[in-house]
């Protein structure tokens, strides 16, 4: 579980995040929607440590990761997997040294045992027989899925995802939001997904955070979505933008 | 002002980069791919400079020396002076530095305009969030492959700068082979090859980690990756012809 406490983050005299809580539950897609500009990948990118808030607490279970020592920092951060909005699979290494890098420098995996994960990754993610291609050679939906591979490498606790989907065309969307769904669930990790798309949101957005002018605009659940859009014009307009 | 802040920001950067490498089997592995890079890819540049730049100051040199003038007699000018500062100059600039620019456009754009891909498509980010050091995880294999690396190329250099002077020598009349090379030994002095070899280290340094740190801060896209390796091959120059005088005042002023 992940908690956020008073959390503010400027960028000059721009208030990006502005006094946000939130609670994050494990084996539930948490989504965070808004806006393009609306402050969701700085969200992320502070609860990961890529950004330091000016004020506020990002507690993982019940320690704070922005005052934690080093050590027990980068210890915190091996449980901690990235998608990121471009996938940001290492250019020069294949689809295999992707996803074996991280257990190349964290874990003690012999060779064989570490392919055996890779493998496994692969296979939780559907792909076969890419292992030798280079990211320049797959399609941006399989370069979503080893970015969600390199991610689950180690065995994590928390997985972020920024805009999955983004790139992608619908069908491929769909299968993406479930793969991550089924990840979350079956290992039971704290997964926190920024997204613009709406079918996302109604497919997967057990908990969903809808941000607008960097504030926490709305706290719900899809189920409780049509009602909320009835009474918060802000949301609403973000829907119909968006179809 | 500026310089002055570019100056503290390089420094910074620098204390991320001189650490310990996380796993020494990866970082070696790493320092031997881009020694490789540096190396083997640009041999055949560096020798193709040094050989014509080798002739072209031997005949140049000769011709300076040897045409009639009224201040001094070309026959009493003896013949291994030309070998004198072909030889001296080969080693002491030629060799040295004009590899070393040669090589800022080759290797500094190559490095910058690469570590600023990495920026700008958010994978240096993805070391940061796996708990590692980005700025050493690409920055150091590199440093370390060209402090190796670009000396032994400058001695190549050397040795092709002094033979594209034989087989110039071979083709004209007005000077001998055994001149050049009786010339070149007759002023050697180990200290030359101390000023060489100091300013191999420095501008390999100078190559490497400036390349790296304006590739390192890229921020935007495509346009501003491409800018990272123009602007950082303006910078590595300067700082090379800098030092480069900065040495030969410390180790040659007489
Ligand atoms: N590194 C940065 N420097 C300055 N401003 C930034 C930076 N990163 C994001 N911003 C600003 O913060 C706001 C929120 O951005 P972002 O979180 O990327 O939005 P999104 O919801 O589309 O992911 C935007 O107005 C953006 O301009
Ligand atoms: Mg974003």
């Amino acid at each position: 579980m992940i908690t956020i406490q008073n959390l503010n983050k400027w960028f000059d005299d721009k208030h990006v995040l502005d006094n946000i809580n939130a609670e994050f539950k494990p084996g539930v897609a948490n989504l965070v929607i808004g806006a393009s500009g609306g402050g969701k990948s700085v969200l992320i990118k502070c609860m990961v440590g890529l950004l330091t808030p000016e004020s506020g607490k990002i507690l993982y279970g019940n320690q704070d990761f922005i005052g934690l020592e080093y050590h027990r920092k980068q210890n915190l951060r091996s449980e901690i997997g990235m998608l990121f909005q471009n996938t940001a699979l290492f250019d020069s290494l294949t689809v295999q040294e992707n996803i074996e890098f991280p257990l190349r420098m964290f874990s003690k995996f012999t060779p064989e045992e570490r392919l055996d994960r890779v493998n496994f990754c692969l296979e939780k993610v559907q792909l076969v027989n890419v292992n030798n291609k280079y990211p320049a050679e797959i399609s941006g939906g399989m370069k979503k899925r080893v970015g969600i591979a390199r991610a689950i490498a180690l065995e994590i606790n928390y997985l972020f995802c920024d805009e999955p989907n983004s790139g992608l065309d619908p069908l491929t969307s769909r299968i993406i939001d479930k793969l991550l769904l089924g990840i979350t669930q079956e290992f039971n990790i704290t997964t926190v997904i920024n997204s613009h798309d709406m079918k996302t949101v109604i497919d997967i957005g057990e908990h969903i955070i809808f941000m607008f002018k960097g504030q926490k605009w709305w706290e719900g659940s899809n189920h409780e979505l049509p009602n909320a859009r009835r009474e918060n014009p802000e949301l609403d307009a973000f829907f119909k933008a968006s179809f | 002002m500026n310089l002055l802040s570019e100056i503290g920001r390089f420094t910074l950067f620098m204390k991320f980069v001189l650490r310990k490498p996380e796993k020494s089997k990866v970082f070696w592995t790493t320092t031997f791919r881009e020694m490789y890079l540096i190396g083997i890819d640009s041999l055949l540049i560096v020798i193709l400079i040094a050989f014509f730049t080798g002739a072209v100051t031997t005949i140049q040199t000769a011709s300076q020396l040897l045409s009639p003038s009224d201040l001094f007699p070309t026959q009493l000018m003896p013949k291994f002076v030309i070998g004198a500062v072909v030889g001296t100059s080969s080693l002491l600039e030629l060799a040295p530095t004009v590899t070393c620019l040669v090589l800022a456009g080759k290797i500094g754009a190559n490095i910058a305009s690469e570590i600023g891909n990495m920026k700008v498509s958010e994978q240096i980010d993805a070391y940061e969030v796996m708990g590692i050091n980005s700025a050493n995880f690409v920055t150091l294999p590199k440093i370390i492959a060209g402090i190796i690396m670009i000396p032994c190329l400058i001695i190549v250099a050397n040795f092709l700068l002094l033979f594209g002077g034989y087989l110039a020598c071979k083709m004209t009349t007005t000077l001998t082979s055994s001149d050049l090379i009786q010339g070149a030994r007759l002023v050697f002095k180990p200290l030359y090859l101390k000023v060489m070899l100091t300013k191999s280290v420095i501008f390999a340094f100078i190559i490497t980690s400036l390349s790296a740190f304006q590739g390192y801060y890229t921020t935007g896209g495509a346009l501003e990756v491409g800018e990272a390796g123009t602007k950082a091959v303006t910078k590595i120059c300067i700082f090379i012809l800098f030092f480069d005088l900065v040495i030969a005042q410390l180790f040659l002023k007489s």
